[in-house]
């Protein structure tokens, strides 16, 4: 039965957005105001996808095994949080997943969005129901996530190990938050183009979904970063594998919208740009959604065996992005030029961030897709890895990372006074880092080595903005934007360190045997089997000292066996300076076993800075929220002085 | 700067810039991307030597040999039509088996494979994309040969 619901709500919530979709043609062809209908719709719209959503928990939790995406992904010997999370750990609930948080901003669009214009968000919600309607009938046609098992299974297969982690219950819903959060800048865009009311207005109600997607975005990334860290035992923070690339280009395009729309908003200039970006963003976010769900990646040959879904999703792809671009294109050209500037002003950075930024965006691209184009016209495998994206991307962005010490610092329109004498301090510290970089460690590679003065320089560089003035009279946008752009420096101090001062050591040990590792000394104390409720393992005992204090560390290899699967369950320690990474291999069949030792300086930097970025993102958005609140507050003539004369 | 020069000279910014882009990737990938290869490719000469690339192939049964470091380990990938030896210092991935399928990261040097990552089934449904043809070859030929 609760199958059956959710279903029946997933076809009800389609036909709403259908109904939408005619509402909006109605209202743009006859001007008929339609916008209280709408707004009520694609709130119900959203309801039911979160119904549908619960009926899928439901089914998960309660393990029905005559479901089929059940029985295909789990298993009821698995622990409680792991049978929920398990629910969107495969491709038709991940799917269901994307659908409900489309519907469900498209409902958040409908009840806060009091600063658009009633003509806009009805074209807006009318773009957001037209996405809605085509992954309706993705998941409809292609991928039933209720489809039911007759006759039902006496027990499910299982949930792939590595997926078995609190990292699933997090990671994928923060990223999708961030994905689909870019729907509604793509929808008001859609909209604001289509009624030729792309103004600082539009830009001003776009602000906060712009920065509400970004921080989780940024939260998803990094928490992705540190899962793949720790969970796959291999070390590595990012890999450059495409599944990652494809959650990295959204964010990069968004870190572009987030900029620019203040050109937008403030200056009322950029406007086709920010149009454009505002379509791309999206677009990169069904790209990743492509690249992840077709199964495309696996093999070229895959996608063509199983075409049904890739097919559909390529279609939904091609349709989107084609409409928008199209009516970008007899739109664009029509839009009024906005405010003027000088060559050197606050608009001219973000230009400048803005085409950096898209450059990074491009050689990702090209990089993440050239394997899947080669494969399909030749035939010819290849895959392309870090030495590709470190060695063309790297420098661009730390060119870009000096670039954010100077243009916060920039007026708007025009800037006359000398900002680069400010610069002298942060420039000090960078030379400082150089030398001292030089000194101690002479034979580390350029690009970390200048990660390292780019971030000195860039730590005291993005703080600024607030020395000169009253830091406590500050807007809280203002220590949003010296917080990210702080902790971009740390990100980066991290990266640099874990590249340039990772010790790693690789040995078979016996029991009682010592082995060191940066300033570590680490005793083997032997293996003990141990169990948990769906697997076996070996757990090996590590004692680690640096002079004073002992550290125990238990790394383990696991045994799984529904499906099975052996996993290695790093043991990590963490310092303030760094991290101990310990893995415990395979036995050598003579007593000893391998264990793998990283001690890694400061790499935790990586991960507090992401933290930063993201938290950085927060206090811009609750400043913009207060602002906006503030000003709603005001009488409507006040209003209208403010933006008059503002 | 009039507002119609300065979108011009924007639109021009970007246009560079998407020209840039395009350049250094297609620079990057020339130099950078590692090609597939599998034994039959090598033992034909189709691979450079010292350039990254990836080998693809089974583990020949009885061919894996424990260096006394007790971490490096020389083994033998074949296709069935040549054969390339491979040396690896490294943890082994959890599904590196004699007679299963595997994919090395590494350079070619003298005829011999350093590989500097291997990369195995990860579970019983994961493959390594290259390995899909090479392991469906194999099962139709296990097939046949009962």
């Amino acid at each position: 039965m609760i199958a059956e619901a959710g279903l029946a709500a997933l076809w009800l919530a389609a036909g709403l957005a259908a109904l939408q979709l005619v509402l909006m043609v109605t209202a743009l062809r006859s001007n008929v105001d339609v916008g209280h209908t709408m707004r009520s719709i694609a709130v119900v719209q959203g309801a039911l996808t979160l119904i549908a959503f619960a009926m899928l928990l439901q089914v998960f939790a309660a393990t029905d095994l005559s479901v089929a995406l059940v029985f295909e992904n789990s298993h009821s010997a698995k622990p409680f949080i792991y049978k929920v999370a398990g629910a969107w750990g495969n491709h038709e609930g991940s799917m269901l997943m994307w659908v409900t948080i489309l519907a469900a901003a498209g409902a958040c669009l409908a009840i806060f969005s009091r600063r658009t214009s009633a003509r806009t968000l009805v074209a807006a919600l009318g773009a957001q129901a037209a996405l809605a309607l085509g992954f309706y009938a993705f998941l409809l046609i292609a991928s039933n996530p209720f489809a039911r098992l007759n006759p039902p299974a006496a027990e499910g297969q299982g949930l792939n190990p590595l997926l078995q982690d609190p990292g699933l219950a997090f990671h994928p819903p923060t990223l999708y938050f961030g994905y689909v959060g870019l729907s509604v800048a793509f929808s008001l865009a859609v909209g604001a183009l289509l009624t030729n009311e792309v103004d600082s207005r539009l830009a001003q109600a776009m602000r906060p979904w712009i920065l509400a997607a970004w921080i989780m975005l940024t939260l998803g990334i990094t928490a992705g970063s540190y899962w793949a860290y720790y969970e796959l035992g291999w070390g590595g923070w990012w890999f450059w594998d495409p599944v990652e690339n494809a959650s990295l280009m959204p964010w990069l395009a968004a870190t572009a919208l987030l900029h620019s729309i203040n050109v937008l908003a403030a200056r009322g200039a950029l406007k086709a740009w920010t149009m454009m970006l505002a379509v791309i963003a999206f677009s990169m976010s069904m790209v990743g959604t492509f690249l992840v769900r077709s199964g495309v990646l696996t093999s070229v040959h895959a996608f063509a065996i199983d075409p049904e879904r890739g097919t559909f999703l390529l279609a939904l792809l091609a349709l989107y992005v084609g409409a928008a671009f199209v009516l970008f294109a007899f739109r664009g050209a029509t839009l009024k030029e906005g405010a003027p500037f000088e060559l050197v002003s606050r608009e001219t950075g973000l230009v400048i961030n803005n085409l950096l930024l898209s450059v990074i965006l491009g050689i990702v691209f090209v990089g993440t897709l050239y394997p899947l184009f080669v494969e399909a016209v030749s035939g010819e495998k290849l895959s392309v890895g870090a030495p590709y994206f470190n060695a063309v991307a790297g420098p661009l962005a730390l060119i870009l990372a000096v670039l954010v010490g100077i243009g916060p610092l920039l007026a708007w329109r025009r800037e006359r006074r000398p900002v680069f004498k400010a610069l002298s301090v942060p420039a000090l510290l960078g030379v400082t880092a150089l030398v001292i970089s030089f000194i101690v460690a002479p034979g580390i590679g350029i690009l970390p080595r200048s990660g390292l003065v780019v971030a000195s320089y860039l730590a005291a560089a993005s703080i600024l903005p607030l020395i000169g003035r009253n830091p406590l009279r500050a807007p809280v946008a203002t220590w949003g934007m010296v917080l990210a752009h702080f902790g971009i420096a740390v990100a980066l101090t991290g990266m640099a360190m874990n590249a340039a001062f990772t010790e790693e050591r690789l040995a078979v040990a016996r029991t009682g045997d010592r082995l060191s590792v940066g300033p570590w000394l680490v005793e083997f104390a032997g293996v003990t089997p141990t169990a948990g409720k769906n697997w076996t393992a070996v757990e090996g005992e590590l004692r680690a000292t640096r002079g004073q204090g002992l550290v125990t560390l238990k790394p383990q290899t696991r045994y799984y066996s529904n499906p099975p699967t052996e996993t290695n369950e790093a043991a990590i320690e963490t310092f303030w300076n760094g991290q101990l990474y310990t893995v415990v291999g395979k036995a050598d069949g003579e007593g000893g076993w391998q264990l793998r030792l990283w001690w890694k300086p400061f790499v935790t930097l990586i991960w507090a800075g992401g933290a930063l970025i993201a938290l950085g993102g927060a206090l811009a958005l609750i400043g913009r929220l207060l602002r906006l609140r503030r000003r709603r507050s005001r009488s409507r003539e006040a209003e209208w002085r403010m933006e008059r004369y503002a | 700067m009039k507002p119609k020069n300065q979108r011009l000279v924007l639109v021009g910014a970007a246009m560079f810039a998407i020209l840039v882009a395009v350049l250094l990737a297609m620079w990057g990938l020339r130099e950078r991307a590692s090609y597939f290869y599998t034994p039959a490719d090598i033992a034909a000469g189709k691979a450079v030597q010292g350039r990254s690339m990836r080998l693809g192939g089974m583990v020949e049964r009885g061919s894996i040999f424990r260096q006394p470091d007790g971490v490096t380990i020389r083994f033998v990938l074949t296709d069935g039509k040549a054969e390339t030896p491979v040396v690896y210092r490294g943890i082994v991935p959890d599904l590196f088996r004699e007679g299963s399928g595997a994919v090395a990261e590494g350079r070619l040097q003298n005829g011999a494979f350093t590989a500097d990552t291997i990369l195995a089934k990860h579970d019983e449904r994961y493959m390594p994309p290259e390995l899909g043809n090479l392991s469906a070859e194999h099962k139709a030929g296990k097939t046949l040969e009962r």
